[in-house]
């Protein structure tokens, strides 16, 4: 059975299909995983084990990238 | 002789011939900036780390105008508070995947953007038992560069005067003592203005100036940046060539012997 959660990203509350791995919330994103860092309630996930991480209901998610800076 | 040849300096085992790093905030396009970076001969560029606006993720990331093969990226943590701040914004930085280096800056406040000390040596603590190599911007105090460099700093960045101020080289002496007592590269971060203000703080015998504003809220950021590049490697070539005393009385430079009566 599918649903939906909401999830944290980057402070904001937002809806996405259920179940959801990290990997999935960056796909309903149209992120590429290879330009950005995921953080996941505190914790850095690598690239590799975006697919494999579970993302629940209400969890904090961070997603950041490289800007221009001194 | 033959031209000047600078075989530049070593930070945390990786060495660099450019002696001038760029920032690469504010620029007013991307265009600009690439153009301003070429210009300037830099090798090291440093980036900021902050969230991907999710409603415009197709905007691009930096990434999209930095070649990682043909820049060292030198993350920062700039607009951090705390040291605990500051650690997060490093970590999230490596995981980026470039390098281990990072230019840690903990604030301390808003107004002068001038450094947190504590927080600075606390975090500088930290990265480096992870690995991290850390060039930690501070202030142009001797006491919290010796002791940043024994906290595991692998270079010290000292300001010439405020983040984005462009008022140049404030204490040149100040920037001498931490030169003469440190042995790690010591470069100067931020305040440098105009290419004057840059030779004056490379004669000062520092091993390299990192800037940003001064290049991208130029007029013309490329040619700016053309000039900075000479600005400091003449400034390193008169340092090493050791200048004359400065005196406060006239000395002819013609003979005084043979006038005629």
């Amino acid at each position: 059975m599918t649903g939906q959660l909401t999830v944290v990203v980057n402070g904001e509350q937002r809806r996405f299909s259920a179940p959801a791995t990290l990997q999935t919330l960056l796909t309903e994103l149209t992120l590429d995983p290879r330009t950005v860092v995921v953080e996941h309630e505190r914790r850095i996930v690598r690239r590799v084990d975006l697919a494999g991480t579970a993302v629940a209901e209400g969890d904090h998610v961070e997603i950041v990238h490289f800007v221009g800076g001194g | 002789m033959a031209d000047f040849a600078d075989p530049g300096f070593v930070v945390g085992g990786r060495s660099f011939t450019s002696r001038l790093l760029v920032g690469t905030g504010k620029y007013r396009s991307n265009a600009e900036m690439t153009a301003a970076l070429a210009a300037s001969g830099a090798e090291v560029v440093t980036v900021a780390v902050r969230r991907v606006d999710l409603d415009r993720a197709h905007e691009e990331g930096i990434l999209h105008h930095l070649d990682p093969a043909r820049w060292f990226l030198l993350a920062n943590t700039a607009g951090c508070y705390t040291a605990d701040e500051a650690v997060r914004y490093a970590r999230l930085g490596r995981e980026a995947g470039f390098n281990e280096f990072v230019k840690l800056e903990v604030i301390g406040d808003q107004q002068t953007l001038l450094p947190d000390t504590d927080g600075l040596l606390v975090a500088t603590r930290t990265l480096a038992k992870e690995g991290f190599k850390v060039m930690a911007y501070t202030n142009d105090d001797l006491i919290t560069a010796l002791r940043l460099e024994e906290a595991g700093a692998v270079a010290v960045m000292p300001l010439a005067s405020p983040i984005g101020s462009g008022l140049g080289l404030l204490n040149p002496y100040s920037i001498r003592t931490i030169k003469s007592r440190l042995t790690v590269p010591v470069i100067v971060d931020a305040g440098v203005g105009t290419a004057s203000d840059a030779c004056l703080t490379m004669e000062q015998g520092v091993d390299g100036i990192l800037m940003n504003t001064a290049l991208a809220a130029a007029r013309d950021p490329a040619t700016m940046a053309w000039a900075m590049r000479r600005a400091v490697e003449a400034g390193r070539a008169a340092y090493l060539a050791g200048r004359m005393p400065a005196r406060e009385v006239a000395v002819p430079s013609s003979p005084v012997r043979g006038m005629l009566d």
